[in-house]
């Protein structure tokens, strides 16, 4: 047969990498959240006449939302997956309760309860999962009927009676401090602690953060041009450096809670972005049917999700309780919202597919810090209410309006 | 001639980087049963969608004349409205609702907003009676069969005033009788005035019933046959359908071919939800290194059926027989285990079952084999990234980069890269599955050339094709599929579209 059609060749070189402005134009839904962040914290600084910045202000957001920002690590990869789970606030009553009970009624050790406590969120994951991965009950169903049962059994293990009076060891985990006695008090015109870990994390970044430039630049695959990534990389540092200067300036230093957090969303960010695991749960998420027909086991991995969420759902449970020193039959209530919230501000998609822990933590934080502005303010619950959620329905909106511009432009 | 009931001029349509229809004119004279024949791809549903609205006025080129009046439908209310109204091949009834309510769905038989029951009720009875089915109104659709639920939908036409009724493969779901039935209404309501096109694949039928008919190829008008005196017969229509120049649209290809690499015996697959379906049944074929192997059949034949149970029983239910491997048995009843015995599957509708849409390049390549850039469950985005840089020049995937969305491609490089993320899990054995379907020319040659240089590495291929030429073009041998049993295996060398086509449309003895 004559070959008369030619052998096709490139004839399109790829383009250059986008520079400087279009770079960013570009970048603008990714970074659009962080701006968002930043505009409402310098608002509420001018509003409130430099109260929000100060040391103990900051220190008392962070340790007031890490349970909302824990939970919504695990929310955001549920919903990346495509599910929803609305029991997290109920279980997490439900394990500081149990935590209670073995504290107080069985004897228990703190630290036996907290390994129990953490095991008991693993079951009721597991439980959750069963139901949405292998019998294939929507998430929304299993987990408004999670929401349900997590409450009641909770009511009902503790009698509707609080328990209160926490060994010291537990309540570090909520409201306690980072080596306060650690440096003579003579010297602590800082908190030595805090600086040395404030610097160290910024000096781990910044060296992350060459290599895996250097490595990129190496397999020729970077993208971003040199002035925006130094912009970027110097932006996040003097963030870390002025938080910690705050922190270290306050009456006791680092939380306990800041550094749980800091770990667990450096590690959920890896495992999301690096792991096979993470990168299935986008695929899952993404297109499930081209998902199964890649041989992914889709079931098993709803089924973990769920399990993870339990457990970081207890954590919160943890540190919830000992923040308070009291497990009551009310406590966690409306804690998934605030999760699921937090995770749509920050760019998730309800259809699933898109979604980052850190954009997750930042949405979080944009709730956090209009809570406590708004408080700071004087401005009552009814329109604090409001104001949150018109700043969901507006952030949402925000996206879609974008994603539908991107669609548009595609024509 | 009878005056035209409809008259479309010059109608082009173009898809992006597809051009789905090119200047097509159809004439429609009134009272008379018109068919649309053509290969699948062909344009039918296309020049359909674009006379019933589905395409509004001012996305396609041309004019559409209907009862002497130029008409610009804006969606489909607007042509039923002129009349004209289209039975999709998927049915569009909702299953949980009444009979009756599914009739004047969207119509509703009201006062002041409030729903008549005893109207609608009354009505749909009468117009159940018209299309020859006794059933109770109020029983809801999904409790009926898929024949009566066909009758159905001409009621709702019925009760649209309709002047002009579409037809698209009505009775490619249905067994003899409610066939026959439905033909039998449909000549009936010729006796009333009511024009219909209807598109079929089973000739016979449209020799049965149809006036004329139209046959497109290759999104052109081909030709228009009376049927008034019976001269036209199968061949003449087939020949038709599929006579084109084939020379010089497939690269040369030496074959070597080798031992055996895949068997299927006896396989037979059920419908996954109505398990007494029979969808495969009883197929067997085999596929050795080094070859390609072509599937032909129809619509609905069990094309991808076949492939699909065979790969990880990902279709079907009740499925029986045997696969081979390299000679010895094996099972593979999930898709992990289907790529562990080095089978990969391809989908016809990437983005569907293909792709990741919203996710990268070297994302959707590594996809099915992550496992191998992966170590202690850490992926090596790095080598990813090498990886998928390599199937990119290799492939000749047009994209900025490999981190580059595939949501945003063009069907040939979203086909490469679900080529290339078949090719990457190393397989022994590749379904392709309709690969060229919705690219242009230009990307289908190269296509043909990877599948061509697969072939050569010592893969054994297996094509499923709509596209008789292109079967023709790059297979070895052909197996015929109609109603789910492999009615031949041809060798290349005896393959003639008409030999095939026969085989394609044999029925059952």
């Amino acid at each position: 047969m004559a070959t008369t059609v030619k052998d096709p060749v490139i004839t399109t070189p790829p383009p250059p990498a986008k520079a400087g402005l279009s770079f960013l134009t570009s970048r603008l839904r990714q970074i659009g959240i962080f701006v968002a962040l930043l505009v409402i914290v310098i608002l509420f600084q001018a509003l409130t006449g430099g109260r929000l910045l100060q040391s103990d202000n900051v220190s008392n957001i962070i340790v007031q939302n890490s349970y909302i920002l824990l939970l919504a690590i695990g929310m955001v990869m549920i919903i990346v997956a495509g599910h929803i789970d609305l029991s997290v606030g109920s279980v997490a009553a439900f394990v500081g309760a149990m935590s209670g009970i073995m504290i107080q009624n069985w004897g228990f050790p703190w630290w036996v309860a907290f390994v129990g406590s953490l095991l008991i969120g693993a079951a009721v994951g597991a439980w959750q999962g069963f139901w949405v991965a292998y019998i294939g009950i929507p998430a929304f169903i299993v987990t408004l009927a999670g929401m349900l049962v997590f409450r009641g059994l909770t009511q009902i293990v503790l009698g509707n009676q609080r328990i209160t009076g926490f060994p010291e060891e537990y309540r570090q985990l909520g409201g306690g401090f980072l080596f306060p006695g650690l440096f003579p008090p003579e010297t602590n015109l800082l908190d030595w602690t805090t600086v040395i870990l404030g610097v160290a994390a910024v000096v781990a970044l910044v060296v992350t953060q060459l290599r895996g430039r250097a490595t990129r630049a190496r397999l020729k695959l970077e993208d971003e041009p040199a002035s925006w990534f130094f912009t970027k990389l110097a932006f996040i540092a003097v963030i870390i450096l002025g938080l910690t200067y705050l922190l270290a300036g306050s009456r006791s230093g680092t939380p306990i809670v800041l550094v749980v957090l800091g770990i667990l969303i450096v590690a959920y960010s890896a495992v999301m972005s690096n792991s096979v695991f993470g990168r299935h749960i986008y695929a899952r998420g993404g297109n499930l049917q081209a998902a199964q027909l890649s041989g992914i086991n889709t079931k098993r991995i709803d089924f973990m999700l769920f399990v993870n969420m339990g457990v970081l759902a207890a954590l919160a449970g943890l540190i919830f309780t000992g923040r308070l020193n009291s497990a009551g039959p009310g406590a966690g209530n409306l804690f998934e919202l605030d999760a699921i919230a937090a995770a749509f501000i920050g760019g998730a998609a309800v259809t699933g597919g898109v979604g980052t822990v850190i954009g997750a933590i930042t949405g979080g934080l944009i709730m956090g810090v209009l809570n406590n502005g708004m408080s700071l303010l004087g401005v009552g619950i009814d329109y604090q209410q409001f104001i949150k959620g018109m700043v969901l329905l507006l952030a949402v909106g925000f996206d879609v309006f974008n994603k539908r511009r991107a669609s548009s432009a595609l024509k | 001639m009878a005056e035209n009931i409809l008259r479309m001029r010059r109608i082009t349509k173009t898809f992006p980087g597809v051009k789905a229809l090119q200047d097509v004119n159809l004439d429609v004279a009134r009272g008379e049963v018109h068919a649309i024949c053509g290969e699948n791809g062909a344009g039918k549903s296309t020049l359909m969608k674009v006379l019933s609205g589905v395409y509004p006025h001012g996305t396609y080129d041309g004019d559409i004349e209907f009862e002497g009046g130029i008409a610009e439908f804006k969606d489909i209310r607007d042509s039923e409205h002129s009349g004209i109204v289209i039975i999709h091949q998927e049915l569009a009834l909702s299953p949980y609702l009444s009979v009756a309510e599914n009739i004047f769905l969207g119509n509703e038989r009201e006062k002041r907003g409030f729903v008549n029951w005893n109207e609608t009720n009354v009505e749909a009875a009468k117009l159940l009676r018209r299309v020859g089915l006794d059933l109770n109104p109020v029983v809801r659709a999904g409790d009926i069969g898929v024949g009566k639920q066909q009758l159905v939908e001409i009621a709702k036409a019925l009760s649209k005033n309709v002047k002009l009724l579409i037809l698209d493969e009505p009775t490619a779901a249905l067994n003899d009788e409610d066939s026959a039935h439905l033909l039998g209404l449909v000549k009936g309501l010729r006796e009333e005035g009511i024009t219909s096109i209807i598109i079929s694949h089973k000739l016979n039928e449209i020799r049965e019933i149809a006036d004329s008919v139209t046959i497109l190829r290759d999104g052109q008008t081909i030709e228009t046959l009376s049927l008034h005196d019976g001269s036209v017969s199968e061949e003449r229509i087939i020949k038709g359908m599929v006579g084109r120049d084939m020379a010089s649209r497939y690269p040369d290809r030496t074959p070597s071919i080798g031992e055996e690499v895949l068997r299927v015996e006896d396989w037979t697959v059920h419908h996954p939800q109505e398990s007494s379906r029979v969808i495969v049944d009883s197929a067997n074929l085999n596929v050795r290194a080094g070859e390609v192997v072509g599937i032909a059949g129809l619509m609905g034949a069990g094309r991808t059926e076949l492939a699909m149970s065979v790969f990880g029983r990902s279709y079907g239910s009740n499925i029986t027989g045997t696969l081979y491997k390299n000679g010895s048995p094996i099972t593979a009843k999930t898709v992990s285990e289907a790529i562990r015995h080095g089978i990969a599957y391809a989908t016809e509708d990437r983005k569907r079952y293909g792709l990741n849409l919203i996710d990268d390049i070297k994302r959707n390549i590594s996809g099915a084999a992550l496992g191998k850039l992966a170590k202690g469950g850490w992926v090596d985005s790095g080598r990813e990234a090498v990886v998928a840089g390599d199937y990119r020049k290799s492939m000749n995937i047009k994209a900025p980069s490999v981190a580059s969305i595939t949501g945003k491609l063009s069907g040939g490089n979203q086909q490469k890269v679900v080529l290339s993320k078949w090719m990457f899990s190393d397989p022994d054995v590749l379904i392709l599955d309709e690969p060229t379907r919705g690219i242009d020319v230009g990307a289908k040659y190269e296509i043909y050339t990877i599948i061509n240089k697969l072939a050569s590495a010592g893969k054994a291929v297996i094509v499923i094709s709509s596209e008789l030429p292109e079967l023709l073009g790059i297979c070895d041998r052909i197996y015929t599929l109609a109603e789910g049993r492999i009615t031949a295996d041809v060798p290349i060398d005896q393959a003639t579209p008409e030999l095939l086509m026969q085989y394609m449309t044999k029925e059952k003895d």
